[in-house]
């Protein structure tokens, strides 16, 4: 299978070079230095890898970079959204490992629904794991978001 | 009569900590001249011996200049703070800030805090045993003080005015008339050099919340971990790991190592095999080329794993030192009821989100390494000893860190970095994987706790004997005032690696202890909240416990359950309600009265509680580390639950502030109540007694 050469990502061309089964992650970090995402598990059970593929959250440690080819992908690096304003004024953080997957789930969630209840969150947000046990900053720091969307 | 146990500060190590490494034989100290001549004139306050806190550790080794930091005003007016303590997520980066910029009332924005750079601080034992606010934010306190006074002497000079008549805010200090005047202004030109005055006078902490030092770094995904980092021509590390513990390599069948390339190195020597490749891709396929043939010699006993392990650790225990008061069995003697119980904790992960990582990095025969570690000197005298140079060759640097929680304290990654950048000849990154982590690191101590009491009918404790078997000797006598006791940790044959984690002998020992005394409570059918106050003097318990219980409405509603406790100067009581679904539990409300002295920053210290309390909820509840054949089989996130949104109960906090009290640290005392209180509220709602971490296994 010939070589993945180009990408889409936060709007801008990236040409590349890999192997179309490596994973995403590993090209935005090694390849585009693009080191938002984070390696934390490595199947897809943490979220601290998450980016956006034509804006649906993906775990990029799973997703070989060929299904990226071609779509719009958003990283931390390309957000800007009142979210992040949230996750400061809510203390919504402690080592910050997790910070950017949280993010990057948490606009998808409102990109999707733009008033969460409580539920909404959890689900949505219940593959993202915080192991400084900040849960319930972040949830506060979504619905914040929520409120001024 | 007050408690004055906060005035006391011991100054010994806590007890719990499981070195993992000797202390360094020798440490050689950064020249102060080459610290001048990389910041430039201005203004510097340094250690001075005469102020130096000197205490004992569990071995009675020596813990000098524990508590150095130094600070440096330039001639531009920026604030250095260069302290040893490492950033691991507990936001000390912002309380020890607020410190100095409490004492120089001039903005947090304008300190600088260098952390945790070998080369550029002063020695420091190591981030760890909530040591950090009761030591080193007073040390820096002093530092500002003492620049502060020397800076309202220059100005003083300058102006000609007495010093009363001089007022310092907003980092300027205001003279006759309307004149001010910038710190800068004053250092500038000047070479000054002072040490911290030890009685210089330092403030009470303001009690602000802070944001975050850097935050909007990490809510951008700019912030650099050591995993994030790079070097020019940099390779990607991976080490070939043994199939068990304890086996060793005894035969590497040398067809099967990757064709030499220019490009990727490997490295065998003795039992490390690694690679170093320019990508991470040819890396691990280069590795698993490799064909390796191991003995499995010294693989822990099938004894010491599955339901036998306990008793594996109390047959293999040393007799620890008891501590003795009274007569156990004058106390037992004078009892109307007796009971005998036995708790257990497993073994758990700290399983940080990231994982070990290294930069290694050798120029000529020094070296440099970028680590997230708890204690960057041990890791450079780990580093200097794997190498067999001398310390001041070795240069550590650790960026602020993807959490540790008492898991990193030890250097394996970093060595194992710089041993491929060495064959290499270029700098080599080296991230374990999840399962290296989860595996290849060290475990919360497994423990076996054994206690018999009595009791007076009218709800008296007469006689407490406790025996903790490997978990830690830490908060193993509690605050109950009871006349007669014996209490003893006994150090085992642990089958797995073991080392500190956050709270973790006080998490067992509370555990086991708190249990216990919410059995005695109904075997006396008496309110478990009463029958703690009837037995507790301590006024500072005294009160965390009530300020917890009224904010729960305690002995309002089903399947609640309290417990308290006291660990490194800090005042914990915890209250939690629980439902119990088939073989689930689920914590619907906790509340936590916590009192560590005077509160240095509420909402971040609120933050540390929450946290505390999310973390605490896996190892009461699920986490447990399942092992056997020398292997553990539960070395994945897949595998391992950990707390996640869903788990969350409802937290409410409750700070008991003593501004007038010294701050203790809070990053671990918190963790310790969950556990018993959760216990406890199962018993409640539906007569189980759980007497086994985590609990959802006595389902």
């Amino acid at each position: 299978m010939p070589t993945v050469t180009q990408l889409t990502v936060n709007g801008t061309r990236r040409p590349i070079d890999a192997d179309p089964d490596i994973p995403l992650l590993t090209v935005l970090r090694d390849h585009l230095a693009l080191t938002g995402a984070k390696y934390g598990c490595g199947e897809g059970q943490c979220g601290a890898c998450t980016v956006l593929l034509d804006g649906q959250p993906v775990r990029s440690c799973i997703t070989p970079v060929r299904a990226a080819a071609g779509k719009q992908i958003t990283t931390i690096e390309g957000i800007h959204h009142p979210l992040q304003d949230a996750f400061l004024e809510e203390g919504a953080m402690q080592c910050g490992y997790c910070t950017s997957g949280m993010i990057v789930s948490g606009v998808a969630l409102l990109k999707k629904t733009p008033h969460p209840s409580r539920e909404d969150i959890v689900h949505h947000m219940n593959g993202n794991i915080c192991r400084c046990g900040t849960y319930l900053r972040i949830i506060a720091a979504i619905q914040k978001a929520a409120q001024h969307a | 009569m007050p408690d004055r146990t906060a005035q006391i500060e011991p100054v010994a190590i806590e007890p719990e900590r499981y070195e993992l490494t000797a202390p360094p034989a020798y440490r050689f100290a950064v020249d102060r001249r080459d610290f001048i001549g990389l910041l430039g004139g201005g203004l510097l306050v340094v250690f001075s011996a005469g102020a130096q806190e000197s205490g004992r550790g569990r071995r009675s080794e020596a813990l000098p200049q524990e508590l150095d930091a130094w600070l440096h005003i330039g001639e531009d007016g920026a604030v250095s703070l260069c302290t040893g303590k490492t950033e691991v997520g507990q936001n000390i980066r912002t309380s020890l800030s607020q410190a100095a910029a409490e004492e120089l009332h001039c903005p947090i924005a304008s300190i600088k805090l260098v952390m945790a750079d070998t080369a550029l601080v002063p020695y420091d034992m190591g981030t760890f045993g909530s040591r950090t606010t009761p030591t080193m934010a007073p040390q820096i306190r002093r530092a500002a003080a003492t620049a502060r006074e020397a800076l309202l002497d220059l100005a003083a000079e300058k102006w000609n005015v007495d010093r009363a008549k001089l007022s310092i805010a907003d980092g300027k200090i205001a003279g006759p008339g309307a004149a001010t005047i910038g710190f800068g202004e004053l250092t500038k030109g000047q070479k000054i050099s002072k040490t911290i005055a030890p009685g210089v006078p330092v403030a009470r902490p303001l009690s602000q919340s802070a944001p975050k030092v850097a935050a909007r770094e990490f809510v951008t995904g700019q912030h650099k971990y050591t995993s994030d980092m790079t070097r020019p021509g940099m390779l990607y590390g991976r080490v070939l790991r043994p199939p068990a513990f304890g086996a060793t390599l005894a035969n590497l069948d040398a067809s099967s190592l990757p064709g030499v390339t220019p490009a990727v190195t490997i490295v065998h020597e003795k039992n490390f095999v690694g690679v170093a490749a320019p990508d991470a891709q040819t890396a691990a396929a280069a590795l698993r080329q490799i064909k390796a043939e191991w003995t499995r010699e010294a693989v822990p006993p099938a004894a010491a794993s599955g339901p036998g392990l306990y008793q594996y650790l109390k047959q293999t225990a040393e007799p620890g030192e008891p501590n003795v008061q009274g007569s156990v069995a004058d106390g037992m003697a004078a009892a109307d009821i007796k009971l005998e119980a036995a708790y257990t904790v497993a073994y758990i992960a700290h399983a940080p989100l990231e994982p070990r990582a290294a930069l290694a990095e050798w120029d000529g025969g020094k070296l440099t390494v970028w680590t997230g570690s708890q204690v960057p000197f041990g890791v450079r005298s780990e580093l200097a000893s794997a190498f067999g140079i001398p310390d001041d060759r070795v240069r550590v640097i650790v960026p602020d860190t993807g959490a540790a929680y008492g898991g990193k304290h030890s250097g394996e990654c970093a060595v194992e970095a710089a041993r491929l950048a060495k064959a290499a000849g270029k700098p080599v990154k080296l991230v374990w994987t999840r399962e290296e982590e989860f595996t290849w690191s060290y475990f919360r101590p497994a423990g076996l706790i054994e206690i018999s009491s009595g009791v007076h009918r009218d709800g008296a404790i007469t006689a407490w004997e406790c025996h903790n078997y490997n978990s830690g000797g830490s908060a193993l006598l509690g605050k109950y005032d009871i006349p007669n006791q014996r209490n003893a940790f006994h150090p085992a044959k642990s089958p797995l690696r073991q080392g500190s984690y956050r709270g973790l002998a006080a998490t067992a020992n509370h555990f086991a202890r708190e249990v216990h005394i919410d059995e005695l409570a109904h075997a006396l059918k008496m309110d478990p909240l009463e029958f703690r106050l009837k037995n507790l003097k301590d006024d500072r318990l005294r009160a965390v416990l009530q300020a917890a219980a009224e904010r729960f409405r305690w002995g309002q509603g089903q399947g609640i359950g309290i417990a308290c406790g006291f660990e490194k100067n800090g005042y914990i009581a915890t209250c939690a309600q629980v439902a119990v679904e088939e073989k689930r539990i689920r914590i619907l409300r906790v509340v936590e009265a916590f009192d560590c002295g005077a509160v240095v920053n509420p909402d971040h210290l609120k933050n540390q509680i929450q946290g505390a309390i999310a973390m605490a909820l896996g190892g009461a509840l699920f986490e447990q580390i399942r092992f056997g054949d020398g292997q553990i089989s539960n070395a994945r996130f897949s595998q391992y639950r950990v707390p996640r949104f869903s788990d969350m109960p409802e937290i409410d906090v409750v700070l008991v502030d003593h501004p007038d009290l010294p701050s203790a640290g809070a990053g671990e005392t918190p963790i310790v109540g969950l556990a018993p209180a959760v216990a406890n509220a199962v018993f409640h709602l539906n007569g189980t007694r759980l007497r086994a971490l985590p609990l959802e296994g006595g389902l």
